[in-house]
């Protein structure tokens, strides 16, 4: 319920629509009545043969009713959906300034990893909340209360029958389905979940169950599991069957009763008889203000449940919090200095980060090496003030980190990640992002230094290419070279390089190092990375194991002193004897 | 009219549901002409011929059977609706799982499993509408209104006529705007999903969005997004709506004429108030199956897309198998000893260029050839040919001298072991995803297995040992010991040939070397084809084949071809870091 009271709070701002769309809608189920009311009113009253000039009304009224029927249809329908567009238009733009300062770090802590397509999902069965469930509801209360008041003048137990089947037609019915067929539903719900899982695991390991040989006894769970779905489904059927049979048997039971009490008013004088007829005919007619609301009461649970998922988002607080009285950013040239940093991830059990002190004055070059796992990027999702340390110090110039607005932090660095995110844009847009604004020739120079230039001079559209879903229509490469002309673009002063190499073959890998290495001379960078190549150009490496800093120098220290580094260098050597078998030059 | 041969086809096997359904839709037709009947009698002798209730109340119970008698029809027809709509459903994804199992891995490795899942799935539900609601329909609004007709006019020939000539202008207004309209209704829907592309978009770059600054900026154009989708679609609407209204108009318009004219000749005696009535009551009761229809008519064409997309996975070739086993063929390819591909050629189906073109090569008993090259160059078709995924869409692979397409695939299988980067794991024990290949295995057998792949150490470090389930909520293997399963898995079918994906990801340098010795276990004394992503690995190797778009450029060992100064030394250089 206080879902469903949330969920209307986005319909204010049109509410004067939304009460013209459900004034439309019941006037279209009027009009259905007006129609078949007039019309038996015009027959009973001809049959009695009065003079052409009493049926004139009626003949108006009929054919008033058969044209407007049509046209408050069609307006109300214009008008429905256009409120459901501005619900979707709200809804979106509040989900996005709802999730936005939550990304990435608590998204990430939701255990079920595709919370995105969880609430995209829950998104669209709230698009139709408003057409399906709120409209039908609203034109079938007004019609109850006004086709009872109606026929209630006649005699009050006459409205009273008629408004107790309309309610037991619209509410009871659909309330007695949903119990009977709840556990068919769910059983159905669960199974196509269990036989989609299984499709796309049997899709995706298709080579495996094959050269195993066992395709068979697959095919035969997933056969098993479409007969039970079958078997389900049958039983739905038969619970669903009996809701259209109901519905109909009491509209009619409806009229009966209405007659039944109705006849003995005419025989007593208090009811015209020509009236009988038209009571019959508007009972018929009434009932089709309330057989949409089957379907509103699923679309309504359903919204329900989508609603509450939304809403929980709400409690959700971001990681980092700006402070209440931010500092202004210092000037340049800057400096960050991290004293004895530790962090720990509230789901893990473990301190993935464990006193890191490190400094990046300006321009330097530190390497931050270790196996996977190490923390290396959580360091970086912490410089980037995307999560909260828990202890520790971070200065820049000289000032606690958190006294910035997290925001103005983050518009000091660039980042190049291992697969940078690409926007189904084109390649000015997606380079726009890094410096809104900028002139074609600006973006010109960025992809020079990127060495993509020749690359999109080729290109027939040049800068106006489609990069595609995720930017898949280009090679890793390109990506990351894209990546790297942002970073330019963005000129800031620290340069953030988180395995940029990494999804990379070898070819591609050391000319993109090259090219990171002339793009960034002057910056201040750290190179976060597990590949021991040409790291002798950093001034600082540091090598972390388990969230701890193990050893730290440089190149020709670290090999001197021959701890891990040096062993883990040894060991890339005799992997790979081609490559190493000589020290690279410096 | 929506018809589709397939879909059809699809429902023969149950025609006798549908035969019920459409029997007991005219059944129904036939009551409410009954109901009408009396209704119309007992009000006539209440108003016009002025009886008491008490007179007339025993004309109550042949209606209050009428109606129960309606009321189990209706329930009947769409029971029979609903169950043919299951049973054809149930029907055609068998069919589609066992199909996709036939069309193995070459089709699906080139599909999004999402998608395909989806057409088995989603797909297929669609197609409820059209056999619960459509098909039936279709023979509905044909024969009830017929039956009305038959009834209306020994009463009124008048009516009848009204009737006759207005009938066919629904279906008429309903094909000539349904054309326009589905037009529209497709426009919208590309909208609307361009704009829920759109948004999954920007939610799922925010943490770009976020580092360039820009992610509130966003939100204004998440609003203007959605205005725009507003605005066009009800451009779109304001058009498509239009069909409703003539549709209803129609309906409504023809009833209020019925309405007039009989009132108009009652007035003048030309007819009775009980057949007025009469007509009155059936006028709606005969034009609702060609509206229904009209509403329905979405729903067959929604199915009729989904079943374009069913029925040409459906219809899609599997891999043939050879129909006379040949057992002569089968006895000789125990441990082959010289697999040779002669001028293979292999086209994906719908692809224009084909993936290999023109490779001849051979695999020498206990030898290993690591095939390099880039992304698309071919090396995983070669591999899914040796695998019997696929078959050469010209030349042939011959297995000492036999054509792989007399071998049986059961055969073949007991010949070459597949060990891929990224096994898949089900949610069972690690003792039987071992033992995939051979479930018979004692576990003994499985523990000797996973020692060859060195993963026995870290099984038992696990709490339940092999017994330790995994997958999802259970124990997670990290990339390189995921691979050393697939190995072990190896290990335990023992046969001589192996297919082997070497990891692309970057391992940490320990589980390198782990890996790099399971490998060579396993290389040692079998037959070996190893797409090799590694370069310790072709070092190794006894042949080296260097692919470029589907060619073999480059063949030889190591040796050979660093001296021969081609693209395999050009990689190499480069990989040294471009001085060395």
């Amino acid at each position: 319920m206080k879902t469903t009271w949330q969920l209307l709070q986005f319909l204010k701002p049109f509410s004067g629509w939304v009460l013209l769309s459900v004034l439309l809608s019941t006037a279209t189920v009027a009009s259905g009545i007006g129609l078949l009311g007039t019309s038996a009113y015009l027959i009973s009253r001809a049959a009695l043969q009065p003079s052409i000039a009493v049926l004139q009304v009626a003949i108006v009224g009929v054919r008033f009713f058969g044209i407007s029927r049509g046209i408050f249809r069609y307006l109300e329908r214009l008008t429905a959906h256009s409120v459901n567009f501005r619900l979707l238009a709200r809804l979106r733009t509040w989900l996005y300034r709802t999730i936005e300062p939550l990304a990435p770090a608590r998204l990430q802590d939701f255990s079920s990893g595709d919370l995105l397509n969880r609430i995209l999902t829950d998104v669209d069965t709230l698009e139709n909340f408003y057409v399906r469930v709120v409209a039908p509801y609203a034109a079938a209360g007004l019609t109850i209360v006004g086709m009872g008041l109606f026929i209630g003048r006649f005699d009050a137990r006459l409205g009273l029958i008629l408004a107790g089947g309309l309610i037991l037609s619209g509410f009871a019915i659909p309330a007695a389905a949903y119990f009977v067929s709840r556990e068919a539903g769910r059983a159905v719900v669960t199974l196509k979940a269990r036989l989609s899982i299984g499709l796309v695991a049997a899709i995706q390991g298709m080579s495996d169950l094959t050269a195993y040989n066992h395709a068979g006894s697959t095919s035969q769970m997933l056969n098993d599991l479409t007969t039970k779905l079958a078997r389900a489904q049958r039983h739905l059927v038969w619970g669903s069957a009996w809701i259209n049979a109901s519905n109909g048997l009491l509209t009619n039971v409806t009229m009966l009763a209405v007659l039944w009490l109705a006849i003995p008013l005419v025989a007593n004088g208090s009811l015209e008889g020509f009236m009988l007829p038209v009571l019959a005919m508007l009972v018929l007619a009434s009932f089709e203000a309330v057989s949409p609301l089957a379907t509103a009461a699923q679309y309504h649970s359903a919204s329900q449940e989508s609603g509450a998922r939304l809403f929980e988002l709400q409690r959700l607080t971001p990681a980092v919090t700006s402070p209440e009285k931010p500092a202004a950013l210092p000037s340049p040239p800057f400096e960050l200095e991290l004293r004895n940093v530790s962090f720990q991830y509230e789901a893990g059990p473990d301190a993935v980060l464990h006193d890191i002190s490190l400094m990046l004055s300006p321009g330097k070059k530190i390497a931050l090496i270790g196996p996977s796992g190490a923390g290396k990027t959580s360091l970086a999702n912490i410089l980037l003030r995307l999560w909260e340390f828990d202890s520790g110090e971070i200065w820049l110039n000289g000032v606690d980190l958190r006294r910035f607005q997290p925001s103005a932090v983050r518009g000091l660095y660039s980042v190049i990640s291992q697969s940078s995110y690409l926007f189904s844009a084109t390649l000015r847009q997606n380079l726009r992002l890094a410096q809104p604004g900028s002139n074609d020739n600006t973006l010109q120079m960025a992809l020079q230094q990127a060495g993509l230039a020749d690359w999109v001079s080729t290109l027939p559209e040049g800068l106006d290419t489609w990069v595609g879903e995720h930017g898949l229509r280009l090679s890793g490469g390109e990506r990351q070279r894209l990546a790297i002309a942002r970073a330019l673009l963005q000129d800031t002063p620290f340069v953030i390089l988180d395995e940029p190499t990494a999804n990379l073959d070898a070819l591609t890998e050391a000319a993109i190092v090259d090219q990171l290495h002339s793009a960034f001379a002057e910056k201040s960078v750290l190179w976060i990375t597990h590949r021991l190549v040409r790291l002798e150009r950093m001034e600082e490496i540091i090598v972390l194991d388990a969230g701890q800093i193990v050893e730290r120098g440089t190149h020709a220290d670290l090999i001197k002193t021959g701890g891990l580094y040096a062993r883990l260098l040894e060991l890339q050597q005799r992997m790979i004897p081609l490559t190493f078998s000589s020290p690279p030059s410096s | 009219m929506n018809f589709n041969r397939d879909l059809l086809q699809a429902a023969r096997r149950d025609w006798r549901l549908l035969a019920l359904t459409v029997f007991l839709g005219v059944a129904g037709g036939v009551v409410v002409i009954l109901q009408a009947r009396t209704l119309s009698a007992i009000l006539a002798a209440v108003f016009i011929g002025g009886q008491t209730r008490a007179a007339i109340a025993w004309m109550f119970i042949p209606l209050l059977v009428i109606l129960a008698a309606r009321a189990l029809i209706s329930w009947g027809a769409d029971a029979a609706a609903g169950h043919l709509a299951v049973s054809v459903k149930e029907n055609l994804r068998r069919q589609l799982i066992d199909h996709l199992f036939q069309l193995g891995p070459a089709f699906t490795r080139g599909e999004n499993s999402g998608e395909l899942a989806n057409t088995a799935l989603q797909g297929l539900e669609s197609l409820d509408a059209y056999f619960s609601q459509y098909l039936p329909q279709v023979a509905l609004a044909g024969l009830v209104p017929l039956t009305i007709l038959v009834a209306v006019f020994p009463v009124d020939w008048l009516t009848g006529l009204i009737l006759v000539l207005t009938a066919p202008l629904i279906p008429i207004f309903m094909v000539l705007i349904g054309k326009a309209a589905e037009a529209a209704t497709r426009r919208q829907w590309n909208n609307l999903s361009r704009l829920s592309a759109y948004f999954l978009d920007t939610l799922q770059g925010l943490r770009e969005l976020k580092l360039l600054g820009q992610s509130q900026r966003q939100a204004e154009r998440v609003t203007q997004a959605a205005e725009q989708y507003r605005l066009t679609t009800m451009n779109v609407l304001r058009v498509t709506f239009l069909s409703a209204l003539v549709l209803e108009m129609v309906g409504a318009i023809s009833t209020a004429l019925i309405a007039v004219q009989i009132g108009l000749r009652l007035l003048r005696g030309d007819l009775f108030f009980e057949q007025a009535f009469f007509i009155l009551l059936l006028a709606p009761e005969f034009y609702l199956p060609l509206r229904l229809l009209g509403q329905r008519f979405h729903a067959g064409a929604n199915g009729i897309q989904a079943a374009r997309q069913i029925f040409a996975l459906l219809n899609t070739p599997g891999l043939p198998e050879p129909v006379d086993s040949g057992i002569s063929a089968v006895q000789k390819i125990q441990s082959p000893k010289l697999i040779r591909f002669e001028n293979v050629s292999y086209t994906y189906p719908g692809q224009a260029h084909p993936a290999v073109e023109g490779v001849s090569f051979q695999l020498e008993r206990d030898q290993m050839t690591a095939l390099v090259g880039a992304t698309g160059s071919g090396k995983s078709t070669l591999a899914n040919l040796l695998l019997r995924f696929s078959l050469p869409t010209s030349g042939q692979v011959l297995v000492d001298g036999v054509s792989m397409e007399k071998i049986p695939s059961s055969i073949w299988r007991q010949q070459v072991a597949w060990v891929p980067q990224q096994p898949v794991i089900f949610q069972t024990s690690i003792a039987e995803n071992i033992a995939l290949g051979k479930p018979e295995a004692t576990s003994k057998e499985i523990q000797a297995a996973a020692q060859s792949a060195l993963l026995h150490e870290r099984i038992l470090s696990l709490l339940a040992g092999y017994d330790t389930v995994l997958g999802e909520g259970g124990a997670r293997l990290s990339g390189g010991e995921l691979q050393r399963l697939a190995l072990a898995r190896a290990f335990l079918l023992d046969v001589p040939l192996v297919v082997l994906d070497e990891p692309t990801a970057h391992l940490d340098l320990a589980q390198e070397v782990v890996l790099e010795e399971t490998m060579q276990r396993l290389s040692s004394r079998r037959t070996v084809l190893i797409i090799a992503h590694r370069l310790p690995t072709v070092y190794r190797a006894d042949q080296i084949l260097v692919l470029d778009h589907g060619r073999i450029v480059e063949a030889g060992a190591h040796r050979s071809l660093s001296a021969a100064d081609g693209a395999y030394a050009r990689l190499l250089r480069v990989y040294g870091g471009g001085e060395a």
